[in-house]
């Protein structure tokens, strides 16, 4: 096996910054705004990078699809520990209907040139919310998925994954090469500090076209309006009981 | 300032700087916080005490990773999970 993990790392919008949509709803508010590592990508980094301390896996390589930006989303994964980059560019248009079943498709494509045994992904992006990509990449590889994963470890040719699932946990055994989702509670991702960040300077990034690749980047789906969620309304105070009736039978609650 | 361990002092400062970006607060409220505990110590020559202001400096760099790790979890964990009964 080739002892080579493929993690793939997309750039958001920081998830603590207040999301603003456009004012003519077709997306949200992008320029200017705080960006860094979506934090399910921060655990598939820090899992492959465990990985690879364990001396279970021996090259871990950060793939990034989107424009030049997202060079500094690979930068984090290398000053995070990975060894090398690979940055996918993809800009405007196409970056716009940029979606999960394109990036399953670089990801496959990548995976197969690279000679890959694991795929590591996020389970799903904290802007889009699709959690497709992982199951896409391992459909189009013809490769066994391990998602939620909220333990994994290596045994030979094969890996136990601890998935969550609604009911509690699942324990699979799924072999390699595979692909992965990373949960929540599979592991504590390393900050990369400034020293690490400076280091990683040294690591080289590929730039890579997705046309190289062979890959077809148009989307069978167009985003038709974005809107915020409702509002939150406030809500009413009242003295005594009977007024919080009265309130309930006005509003038609009872 | 003790000539070797200008270095030390100086890298640390730019390491807190670094982390401040992300403060909840603002990195302009870290800063000046930054700035004025720094400039507090400025006089001090003895190399023993400034081993030991640094490594002060590092513990508050492992509590700022400790809080916006947990910052992180957290809002995750709400918006993802159900709640726990």
């Amino acid at each position: 096996m080739s002892g080579r993990v493929l993690v793939g790392v997309k750039r958001v919008i920081d998830y603590a910054v207040k999301i603003r949509v456009k004012p003519d709803n077709s997306g949200v508010v992008t320029d200017g705004v705080k960006h860094s590592m979506n934090p399910f990508c921060e655990i598939a980094v820090e899992e492959a990078v465990k990985l690879k301390e364990k001396k279970l896996i021996k090259e871990v390589v950060a793939v990034s699809c989107g424009p030049q930006q997202s060079q500094e989303t690979i930068r984090t994964a290398l000053a995070m520990g990975a060894d090398r980059g690979i940055h996918v560019e993809v800009a405007g248009k196409d970056y716009e209907t940029l979606g999960p079943l394109q990036v399953s498709k670089i990801m496959a494509a990548l995976a197969k040139k690279e000679e890959a045994q694991l795929v590591i992904l996020g389970k799903q992006a904290i802007d889009d919310d699709c959690n497709q990509t992982g199951q896409m990449t391992a459909a189009l590889l013809d490769w066994p998925q391990g998602t939620f994963a909220s333990e994994v470890s290596l045994d030979g040719d094969k890996v136990k994954v601890v998935r969550e699932i609604d009911g509690g946990l699942e324990t699979i055994k799924i072999s390699t090469p595979a692909v992965l989702t990373a949960d929540l509670r599979l592991n504590t991702p390393r900050y990369a500090t400034l020293p690490n960040i400076m280091k990683a300077k040294k690591k080289k990034i590929a730039n890579v076209k997705p046309a190289d690749l062979g890959v077809d980047l148009t989307s069978r789906l167009e985003v038709l309006r974005v809107d915020e969620p409702p509002q939150r309304q406030a809500g009413v105070k009242v003295e005594t009981v009977e007024d919080l009736v009265g309130k309930l039978k006005e509003t038609g609650r009872i | 300032m003790a000539n070797p361990l200008r270095g030390e002092v100086i890298k640390l400062y730019k390491n807190l700087l670094y982390l401040g970006r992300e403060y909840p607060k603002g990195s302009a409220y870290f800063r000046d916080r930054l700035k004025s505990a720094f400039m507090k110590n400025k006089d001090v020559t003895d190399p023993e005490q400034i081993k030991k202001l640094v490594a002060r400096g590092d513990f508050v760099i492992k509590e700022l990773e400790a809080l916006y790790f947990l910052r992180k979890y957290r809002a995750m964990k709400k918006r993802y999970y159900e709640p726990e009964k």
